[in-house]
């Protein structure tokens, strides 16, 4: 190396994508610069000029700016442009300019190309957008074991089979022979193809359910039946199971939602394995399981309030080691179902079984299972249609007041615009509900859209599933077949925007304003669940999660090829950067809240993160052609 | 600002006129190299700035003066008013006639064993006049580099050796030093504006530069060049406004 160059060298050496260089790459780099100072307001690169460098910002500033003179960013110390002209067609497509005194370093196309072949990292820096976003995305994926782990690496034995002519006695000896605390019941096939499999014999059987010890004590002895019984009368039909090629984590989510200890594991339809919690428990570091145990022990509201510090810890720890934002808003989400769930169930001893059947239904955040640790709680009650407000009216009101009152201490604040199972307005028969749905889809004015944009995303978390599901198929059936309910939709998608960028310590707006702090929420996930909703209502889709409803809404042509995986990557890397700047929060001893400060920004995260709000920015410009307004149609 | 931009002095009536010097030098240099140097270098004076090839010189020495001192390392970056031309940048280390005394002199990335093992100037001479030839010499403070120079390569081929420069220091002294407006604020008790180079720099938001080694040096000195000249001059200005 030589000596002279070190300056320039130590100075490249602390930006991306030149940190991550090796020093011979490095030495490379410095080898060859070439130097030129432009004055504060110089033309630096004149649209369809060729160039032939890659230009590096030693010090200044640099403005570059559509075709259109429309600002596409802002550009400080250590900076870079030039790259898409050297990767394209050596012409420049956004001119740059610089707004301060500022000394440009030049490196040469020859080495920009021998750093883009040598260094994956460089290149995938100095390439599209896209392909940055995810590769970043993608190697935090990798990164995490429990996410890629597959659940049948888990399977040490084959699960043990009896058949449901069996006794229950018969049953308990052979669990007991085999050392086993569930085993599958199987019965010859019947008309349901869904559980029909071929066994090792190649005999096709029929997938009954499962049997654990519990049920010999709930279903046959607590229950005074004799020991004789077949297995068959005794065995719970809905079986819950897993797919072998599901992640660790996702089996392990599936228990805590079903609040099972067991799960059998298929390939397709063919039993490969029975897993149980502890296995999970043996494999999985973090703590969000004994944190989900735990709330379910707890006896009173105020036990439950003391876990609340323990919720921050099982974060952090998520973060810490790497968990994205899928798996943290999972558990987060899981943990808060925990929460209202218990609290119903303490309710619900306090004041008795419920008069009519009802539905305790979550919207917002928890219903999409991407909670963070700054979560106001948005609920409802739907109650069975024979429901009678003379009579029953008080018991729901009481406990939807306990729930609530409840969820607060456990620190889910109440919700500010009063979506609450306690505003007796959500706190309705099914019919109604109904009634509201249509009424929002049909007539879309801005109060309607708010209440569409809260309440569309929902589910049930405690009584009548079956009442969630219902007003999920109406809204997927309803909502796809009204034009302008999607066009209302769409522009009311476009009201929070993503900012350009950072310029330095501040955000940059895109009028060129600078911010000292930005709401990422707001800014950022918000809008960019708001659009993939208005794709999802088009699409008919039931899913609630934005990942998921990314997935049906690839199965249409509703976005252009790949825009979905690029809308995927950016929502996955706000929505990390948010949680990781909370997890700063409480590390330092602050309140966590959306915002973020640039300053603490790193500059790998900067760039990032304006890639993924020029992809969230794209993304609503192309909302607002894909629903245009329907034209009126006209009345003599 | 526009104040010292109006004041800004007009060409000194002071300034040499350098081409007699040089036409003549084409016919009477001696010296193989000089006078390849010489030929290469015959710049007309109205030539504008932007049209002149440029080299940005810098040496270290062992003291200041050129009788008593010797030169230790040259380096030299080309430049026009475009581009830099780092990649294209030349050093030497050269051993003093004298040996040094070792107590009193340190010089920056240079060790004493690298000047005891340095070859003497007469044998990178021709190197050092054919990067320089055909480019004008751009200097930071030209009395180090014009007299060293013509000190040490009279004393091994009996051959004086003068050229042109832009000083970008003395541009420097023209707007802080020599203007009205400094010369009545010095006199009500301000303190002189600095024009050393690291200063200077920072005047026009140019980096600091932790080395100073001769080639970053050079390099600092071309961009300050290419600062004064977007600042107060113009792509226009002829050299005659501006060498000295």
């Amino acid at each position: 190396m030589d000596v002279e160059l070190l300056d320039i060298r130590e100075h490249m050496a602390r930006f991306p994508p030149f940190d991550g260089l090796s020093d011979e790459l490095l030495d490379d780099v410095a080898q060859h610069v070439e130097v030129a100072y432009f004055e504060a307001g110089r033309d630096i690169l004149g649209y369809d000029q060729e160039v032939h460098d890659l230009h590096y910002i030693r010090q200044g500033a640099v403005e570059i700016h559509r075709r259109n003179g429309e600002l596409y960013n802002r550009l400080g110390e250590g900076d870079i442009f030039g790259q898409f002209s050297l990767l394209r067609n050596h012409r420049v497509r956004y001119p740059a300019k610089s707004i301060e005194d500022t000394l440009i370093y030049f490196i040469p196309e020859s080495v920009f190309h021998r750093l883009c072949e040598a260094d994956d990292q460089f290149a995938d820096f100095v390439e599209l957008g896209r392909a940055r976003l995810k590769a970043v995305v993608e190697e935090q994926h990798n990164s995490n074991d429990t996410m890629i782990t597959r659940v049948r690496r888990l399977i040490t034995r084959t699960p043990v089979m009896i058949e449901s002519s069996l006794s229950a006695q018969d049953a308990a000896r052979c669990m007991n022979e085999e050392n086993v605390s569930a085993v599958l019941v199987v019965a010859p096939p019947d008309d349901d193809p869904q559980r029909t499999f071929i066994d090792r014999e190649g005999q096709p059987k029929r997938l009954v359910g499962i049997l654990t010890d519990l049920d010999f004590r709930n279903r046959v002895i607590a229950e005074g039946r004799s020991a004789e019984i077949p297995v068959g009368d005794v065995v719970t039909e809905t079986l819950i199971s897993i797919q072998s090629d599901e992640s660790v984590h996702e089996a392990m989510l599936c228990m805590l939602r079903n609040n099972v200890h067991h799960l059998p594991v298929l390939h397709r339809r063919r039993p490969l394995g029975l897993l149980h919690l502890s296995d999970i428990i043996r494999y999985e570091t973090h703590s969000s399981l004994y944190l989900v145990s735990n709330i379910f022990n707890q006896t009173s509201v105020k036990g439950l309030a003391d876990l609340e510090p323990e919720v921050r810890t099982t974060f952090v720890r998520m973060v810490e080691a790497g968990a994205n934002s899928q798996m943290v808003g999972s558990a987060l989400s899981t943990i808060g179902r925990s929460f209202t769930r218990r609290l119903l169930e303490l309710a619900e001893e306090a004041l008795g079984p419920p008069p009519v059947p009802y539905c305790f239904m979550v919207m917002g955040s928890m219903a999409r299972n991407d909670q963070t640790i700054v979560s106001d709680q948005d609920n409802a009650l739907v109650l069975d249609d024979s429901y009678d407000p003379e009579r029953h009216g008080d018991y729901f009101a009481e406990l939807a007041k306990r729930v609530c009152d409840g969820l607060d201490a456990c620190g889910y604040p109440y919700c500010k615009g009063d979506i609450m199972a306690t505003n007796s307005r959500w706190r309705q028969p099914l019919a109604v509900w109904k009634r509201y749905f249509s009424d929002w889809i049909d007539h879309p004015n801005p109060e309607h859209l708010l209440h569409s944009s809260i309440f569309f995303d929902l589910d049930s978390v405690y009584g009548e599933e079956t009442f969630a599901e219902q007003l999920q198929d109406l809204v997927a059936d309803k909502a796809a077949e009204s034009p302008a309910f999607l066009a209302a939709m769409a522009r009311n998608a476009l009201n929070r925007t993503p900012p350009l960028g950072f310029f330095r310590t501040f955000v940059m707006e895109k009028d060129g304003k600078h911010n000292n702090s930005i709401n990422l929420k707001r800014r950022g996930t918000a809008p960019t669940i708001d659009l993939i909703r208005v794709h999802a209502l088009a699409c008919g889709s039931r899913a609630q999660n934005p990942f998921d409803r990314l997935d049906d809404i690839a199965k249409t042509s509703l976005l252009p090829s790949g825009t979905g995986d690029k809308i995927r990557y950016a929502l996955e890397f706000i929505a990390i950067v948010r949680i990781r700047h909370q997890v700063f929060d409480i590390e330092e001893e602050r309140t966590p809240d959306n915002n973020i400060e640039p300053r603490k920004v790193s500059d790998t995260e900067r760039h990032n993160l304006k890639d993924a709000f020029q992809v969230l920015s794209n993304a609503q410009k192309f909302l607002k052609f894909r629903y245009p307004m329907p034209a009126m149609s006209r009345t003599r | 600002m526009i104040l010292m931009r109006r004041s800004l002095p007009k060409a000194s009536s002071k300034r040499p006129d350098w081409l007699p010097y040089l036409t003549a030098r084409v016919d009477d240099a001696r010296h193989a190299g000089l006078q390849r140097y010489y030929s290469r270098s015959l710049f007309a004076p109205e030539t504008p700035i932007a049209n002149i090839p440029m080299v940005a010189l810098d040496m270290e020495t062992t003291g200041l003066d050129e009788r008593r001192h010797a030169i230790v390392s040259i380096g030299l970056v080309p430049f026009d008013m475009q581009r830099i031309r780092l990649a294209e940048r030349r050093y030497w280390v050269v051993k003093p006639p004298r040996p040094l005394n070792r107590d009193s002199v340190t010089f920056h990335h240079i060790t004493h064993s690298e000047i005891a093992d340095a070859p003497d100037l007469r044998e990178i001479l021709d190197e050092l006049l054919d990067a320089l030839a055909g480019r004008l010499i751009v200097v930071h403070y030209r009395n180090i580099e014009r007299h060293f120079l013509n000190t040490a390569v009279n004393a091994r081929i009996g051959e004086e050796f003068k050229f042109p420069v832009i000083d970008t220091m003395e541009l420097e002294a023209r707007l802080h030093r020599r203007t009205y407006l400094s010369r009545l604020k010095r006199r009500l008790g301000g303190k002189p504006v600095s024009i050393r180079l690291h200063n200077s720099r920072g005047r026009y938001g140019l980096p600091a530069y932790q080395s100073h080694h001769a080639v970053i040096d050079s390099l600092a000195t071309a961009e300050l060049l290419q600062a004064q000249v977007a600042r107060h001059y113009s792509l226009e200005t002829p050299l005659a406004d501006i060498w000295i």
